[in-house]
């Protein structure tokens, strides 16, 4: 899709929201092309990490965000930066399914169109190929153009995420993507996930242990604000190294 | 529940009856087609499409202004600043007690405007008093729909890439029932207060020829014929009323018709 190298790294980001200082000097390298899980008990920051790499801090005016994200050494907090160039790159997967207030095709063809990526004798095709990637063609083909909210809450987080693709980002976020979904749904989205990281770079917020160990090829553990320990997924589960991550991998604390 | 259901069923029913039974007989071709003639107020020839032009010409003009008020400020107040913030709580505010205030004081407020701006009583008036009058009711229950939007909505919007006029594109989909119902509110109370127009618009036998000119209005024909000593003119009346309810009625069924092809695919 894309011939970008995948660099994305952070450098002493700090964010406060209304003074309370959420995020204390982050230093991290997100591996390209890989699977990296942010694990750590509620309330460590995960998902203000994850709000900061589209810039959703830009609509709080109670937030404060210091430090550098470098997307191909790019500083995405630049003044010159696009905004929505940036959340374009970075597709973002909430917990919640929010379907657009519009049919299937058109929740999907959203992205293209804002952003003009599509002609519109050619978004008929993009619209299939993503829901084709999201393994969702095969369930809606014939109700294509009914209200997506008619789908049930599994298939609108497929719906969002070939949403999200076909607005053709290089970067997934996703947001504890699969809290509200139940077994089986959860088991699709983290098949699509295994197989989407060939071609993205996929970042998860989870507080599932279990599902950091099925998904994850590099993790990151936080806890207050901090970073804690960040590793390869093998050598960060079998081998922690701080004290507080070995708790809370023995599940001692959540 | 059910007592009270059948209770104000019942008032609605009771009330359309009244109105129909006593004006279908006085109601002719002749009294939607025509202005009222030389002895009109006598019982005889004429019609009031003087006060049905009016009151549309009227109420078309004040929703438009008052659209052109509420919704950038609704749009404002609860995306773009954070719905807790000062500005918004003290807009709700002023709009909460604008909303109680009589029509009456809004006619006399809007009078006493028009004579320091040295205007006669006249159409354009009219419809900045009615406005006046309408804005508090459709901002306040626009901005009642648009506070229940899901919340994800237009974060979700933004993360796609939206800009803030794309966010607001679709934003006013999905609220456009609520839109339609707020403007519908103000709609029925606006083309149905005689307070505001009575020293604003004036009135005229004449179908009203411009802004600067006085126009006629349903409610004041009601009033003024009720008031008369003949019979005829006096069940003319409730054939103006008759009339006015029913256009509110088609103005309603087809706001519905529309708002609701538009929004079919709300969540």
């Amino acid at each position: 899709m894309t011939t970008t190298n995948h660099s994305l790294k952070i450098e002493h980001l700090s964010v406060s929201i209304a003074d309370q200082r959420i995020l204390k000097d982050i230093n991290l390298t997100i591996p390209g092309r890989k699977i990296t899980c942010i694990i750590g008990p509620s309330g460590c920051g995960k998902s203000t990490f994850l709000k900061s790499l589209n810039r959703m801090h830009d609509e709080n005016p109670d937030a404060r965000v210091s430090g550098r994200i470098l997307l191909n050494n790019n500083d995405i907090y630049d003044r010159d930066m696009d905004v929505t160039g940036i959340r374009k790159t970075m597709g973002l997967l909430a917990q919640h399914p929010c379907p657009l207030p519009m049919s299937v095709f058109d929740n999907v063809a959203y992205g293209p169109r804002i952003h003009g990526t599509a002609r519109k004798k050619d978004i008929a095709g993009v619209v299939e190929h993503h829901l084709k990637l999201a393994g969702l063609w095969d369930e809606v083909m014939n109700k294509l153009h009914t209200p997506a909210s008619k789908l049930s809450l599994g298939q609108q987080q497929r719906l969002c995420l070939a949403r999200g693709l076909a607005t053709g980002p290089e970067y997934i976020l996703g947001d504890e993507a699969t809290s509200s979904l139940d077994p089986i749904s959860t088991k699709k989205i983290e098949e699509l996930f295994i197989r989407l990281k060939e071609e993205y770079t996929i970042i998860l917020v989870t507080h599932i242990l279990r599902q950091a160990r099925r998904l994850a090829d590099y993790v990151v553990f936080m806890y207050l604000g901090e970073i804690i320990e960040a590793g390869p997924a093998d050598s960060f589960f079998t081998d922690p190294q701080r004290q507080l991550t070995k708790d809370y991998i023995a599940g001692s604390f959540s | 529940m059910e007592a009270a259901s059948a209770l104000i069923f019942g008032l609605l029913l009771f009330i359309l009856a009244i109105i129909v039974w006593k004006g279908m007989p006085a109601l002719s071709w002749d009294m939607i087609t025509e202005i009222p003639g030389s002895g009109f107020y006598l019982g005889r020839e004429g019609g009031i499409l003087n006060a049905i032009a009016g009151s549309l010409y009227l109420i078309l003009c004040s929703l438009a202004l008052s659209i052109i008020i509420s919704v950038p400020l609704v749009m404002y107040i609860n995306f773009h600043i954070s719905g807790k913030s000062g500005i918004a709580w003290i807009v709700r505010f002023s709009f909460d007690i604008l909303l109680g205030i009589p029509s009456i004081v809004y006619g006399a407020f809007g009078f006493a405007l028009m004579i320091f701006l040295g205007m006669r009583a006249s159409l354009g008036g009219g419809i900045i008093t009615v406005a006046m009058l309408i804005t508090p009711i459709m901002m306040r229950s626009f901005d009642e729909v648009a506070r229940i939007l899901p919340r994800e909505l237009p974060d979700t919007l933004l993360s796609l890439g939206s800009t803030r006029y794309e966010m607001s594109k679709v934003i006013m989909k999905q609220i456009f029932p609520g839109f339609i119902t707020a403007v519908l509110l103000s709609a029925g109370r606006g083309i149905g207060d005689a307070a505001t127009v009575l020293f604003t618009a004036g009135y005229t036998d004449n179908l009203p020829g411009s802004l600067s000119q006085p126009a006629a209005t349903l409610p004041l024909a009601v009033f003024f014929q009720l008031g008369s000593p003949v019979q005829e003119v006096q069940d003319r009346a409730y054939a103006s009323a008759l009339i006015l309810t029913v256009l509110i009625l088609l103005l309603s069924l087809a706001a519905r018709y529309f708002s609701s092809r538009i929004s079919k695919n709300r969540l």
